[in-house]
């Protein structure tokens, strides 16, 4: 990044003040409603100056004397885009915000609070790096804050910040905030979170903001939000196995054959061996292809063009993957799912799941369902509007996936209702169900456990008998030491 | 290209792939889709992204320009060249009742004829070529109600939004299913803020329409507007009178309804520069917008971009 910045001053482009060159930060407010939410968004983008003029001026023509007594305008009509929103003074909608600092630029997916909208705090969640959960000094956690702090960590966010906002109105009490602190610790402790930053704050005087309130708060030594954010750690895909979900074919003219699609995990590089799933074909990668050049390598969150050195059947929808580090193919898998329509999701019925560019038929048989109040999971057999549970997805054809644990792009999906066309529910898989899916074809066949070196098996996979039944086998790749010890086990 | 182009920073990067994916994924799964080109700075990066997208291979979908005949000249003739350049299926439209009974932004009011001239215009085309999709290139930043807006922005068979009503979006997972007769609006450039545009324009060199660098140029004020006087279909009031000014624009519409603003700045770096002190938004030109607040949402809704 130090040579790249080096190289762009050197041919004559102006100096970056704004932070516009690092990846922007990611990040999802949440909490109850009336916590103010509105008003610590609208106080980031007024002191970051990212609110312009003349819309700060619609503002003051279309609701005089709303202003407060600081002379800023009313943060909340700022945000709330819609004219629903304006009329009933609630945000209904998730909106997405823009500003920067000098630093870094950040996109700040602003969520409702009511309880009904929770669908769509779950859609903010689903691209954040980090969340901020507000609550209020004078209320301390509710049931929403929990909610939304375990909706935040379902969808992979690790990286929480408690502002304890409206400090001023209970005289800046540092007994009362170490109280939420430790409360709100204690609870992500439960949910597996370890980074927590509570900020003691006022979004509506802008104190530890964007600017430090040592006056006000001399016994606070930590950083402002903005510090916190400026600083927090971007989720990447890089360090996982190479996958390449394969988005379209693109052909040219007779002599060229690429595999379109964004990487979404690890790296690739010329002459990689590579498996087509879910056939199970071998190739190795000749060529990566973009506008401006053929690359020498290619990572995560790069959109390419993959060309292979041999013809070999790939469509859209299946996925490229290195050969050593494959991700799980089967019928069966375990997932959790937030439901996000108002007929909920229930048994037996058929939806389409799409994952990457992946859409197939699905059945989804719910299991269990999480329920906030008592933090228990409870048996279900279908899940309403909002809920969140533990599904199990069953499919006619093989599936592709990773769990989200370790590759939010390739572990994720969503269910559209066929009847309706809508987005049912966002998805995350767990693991592959924990039966070997050819046990369910013929239970009175055999199976056989076979310990081969790598070299081997990479043959026999690429063959056509192999790819015919592809999905009756199980594949694990271990050490030679481990392969001994498994067999023994068996033995 | 040159091999010796200093490589995109991380920002422009991300921002890149994500619009090439999503590019990818329309055009994979719709079956008729076609890309709103407005001639505009956003536009020129738009294309520019489908470009990339699908290279080696062409683009592959036509291109709609909704003409209402009040373009600034420049911006024609910018067109015309780009097409032939890159050799574009390029498809222009002006709705024919709007020539016919000779609707202007002068004798009929900007709301009116950004009706009949833009949104029904608008409507009229997609549906004579039955696009299932339609391309556009509207940023969060721009405007409250598009800071709502999806990247798949799903739209009735009359092309209306409901912003209450829109599907959830999760990761980079979209939902491409529609009925007969519905449509999608996709929008690739949705997370892009208006300095990432020049940033990018500048990094890639991207041809855009001169009227973006400052010049001398002839203009009248008229309601606090800088209104490009070189058209000889402006009429002028009594008391209005032709100055020269060094002008340019941060958008470009329809000239009468299109304000310049005053500026020295006449490279890329300047522009730039001038961003990053600037304190009105970038749609503060547009007298459209202006109407009312929640303007932009009531236009969107009856199928404006």
């Amino acid at each position: 990044m130090t040579a790249n910045a080096q190289a762009v001053s050197q041919t004559g482009s102006v100096a970056d003040p704004a932070g516009h060159k690092a990846r922007p930060l990611r990040l999802i407010t949440c909490g109850s409603v009336d916590d103010g939410k509105s008003t610590l968004i609208g106080r980031l983008l007024w002191d970051t100056k990212a609110v312009k003029e003349d819309h700060a001026d619609v503002l003051r023509r279309d609701h005089r004397g709303q202003q407060n007594d600081l002379g800023l305008p009313d943060f909340a009509l700022l945000l709330d885009g819609l004219q629903a929103e304006r009329e009933q003074g609630i945000t209904i909608d998730v909106a997405y915000r823009y500003f920067s600092t000098d630093r870094r630029s950040f996109i700040v997916a602003d969520t409702p609070g009511h309880e009904q909208y929770t669908r769509n705090m779950a859609t903010g969640a689903s691209t954040a790096d980090l969340a901020v959960l507000l609550v209020d000094a004078r209320v301390g956690l509710l049931e929403q804050t929990r909610r939304h702090a375990t909706i935040a960590c379902l969808m992979g966010i690790r990286q929480f910040v408690l502002a304890v906002n409206k400090i001023d109105l209970i005289d800046y009490d540092q007994t009362r905030f170490d109280e939420i602190s430790a409360t709100f610790r204690q609870f992500a402790l439960s949910l597996g979170v370890t980074d927590v930053t509570p900020i003691p704050l006022s979004a509506l005087l802008g104190e530890n903001v964007v600017t430090p309130a040592r006056k006000s708060m001399p016994w606070y030594g930590g950083p402002t939000l903005v510090n916190v954010l400026e600083l927090a750690t971007q989720r990447t895909a890089q360090t996982v196995g190479f996958r390449l979900p394969v988005q379209r074919v693109c052909r040219p003219d007779e002599g060229f054959r690429g595999y379109q699609g964004t990487v979404a995990g690890g790296s690739v590089k010329p002459g990689d061996s590579v498996v087509i799933l879910p056939a199970g074909t071998v190739a190795n990668v000749k060529q990566i292809v973009t506008f401006d050049l053929v690359r020498n390598a290619a990572v995560a969150g790069d959109a390419i063009t993959l060309v292979l050195d041999r013809p070999v059947d790939v469509a859209r929808g299946d996925m490229i993957a290195s050969i050593d580090a494959a991700p799980a193919t089967g019928r069966h898998f375990d997932a959790r799912l937030v439901a996000l329509s108002q007929d909920g999701i229930n048994a037996g019925k058929h939806y389409w799941l799409k994952s990457s560019s992946r859409r197939q038929r699905v059945r989804v048989e719910p299991l269990t369902s999480l329920d906030l109040g008592s933090a228990q999971w409870k048996e279900a057999d279908a899940l309403p509007l909002n809920a969140i549970g533990t599904v199990r997805l069953s499919f006619d054809e093989t599936a592709i996936f990773d769990p989200y644990e370790t590759n939010r792009d390739t572990g994720a999906f969503i269910l559209i209702d066929p009847d309706s066309n809508n987005t049912v529910a966002g998805g995350m898989v767990s693991a592959r169900s924990t039966d070997i899916d050819g046990l369910e074809y013929g239970q009175d066949r055999d199976h056989v456990v076979i310990a081969l070196p790598g070299d081997l098996a990479d043959r026999l996979i690429a063959s056509e008998a192999f790819a015919e039944m592809r999905d009756r086998a199980d594949i694990r790749r271990v050490g030679a030491k481990q392969a001994a010890t498994l067999l023994r086990s068996i033995d | 290209m040159s091999d010796s182009k200093p490589p995109l920073d991380p920002n422009l990067k991300a921002l890149e792939s994500e619009a090439i994916h999503i590019f990818r994924e329309v055009a994979a799964e719709f079956e008729r889709p076609v890309m709103l080109y407005s001639v505009g700075k956003d536009s020129s990066v738009l294309l520019h992204l489908a470009r990339k997208a699908f290279f080696p291979g062409k683009i592959p979908f036509p291109l709609l320009h909704i003409d209402t005949g009040w373009k600034f000249s420049e911006m024609i003739a910018f067109r015309d060249r780009v097409v032939a350049q890159f050799d574009l299926d390029l498809r222009a439209h002006t709705n024919p009742r709007g020539k016919l009974e000779n609707v202007t932004p002068f004798t009929h009011g900007s709301s009116v004829y950004t009706d009949i001239m833009k949104t029904q215009a608008l409507r009229e085309a997609l549906d004579a070529g039955q696009y299932d999709a339609a391309f556009g290139g509207a940023r969060r930043d721009e405007e409250a109600s598009r800071a709502k807006e999806r990247i798949y922005s799903f739209r009735t068979p009359d092309h209306r939004w409901d912003p209450r009503n829109q599907r959830p979006e999760l990761w980079s997972v979209y939902n491409g299913m529609i009925g007969n007769g519905e449509s999608v609006r996709a929008f690739p450039l949705s997370n892009w803020t208006e300095v990432d545009i020049w940033r990018y324009i500048q990094a890639e060199t991207i041809p855009i329409v001169p009227l973006y660098f400052a010049a001398p140029r002839p203009v009248v004020e008229r309601d606090g507007m800088l209104v490009l006087a070189a058209d000889p279909r402006l009429p002028l009031q009594p008391d209005e009178t032709i100055r020269r000014e060094m002008v340019r624009f941060r958008t470009l519409g329809c000239f009468p309804l299109t304000g310049a603003i005053r500026s020295q700045a006449t490279t890329l770096d300047d522009i730039i520069g001038e961003l990053e002190t600037a304190t009105v938004s970038e749609r503060q030109g547009r007298a459209i917008d202006r109407d009312q607040a929640g303007s932009m949402e009531k236009k969107k809704r009856e199928g404006y971009f």
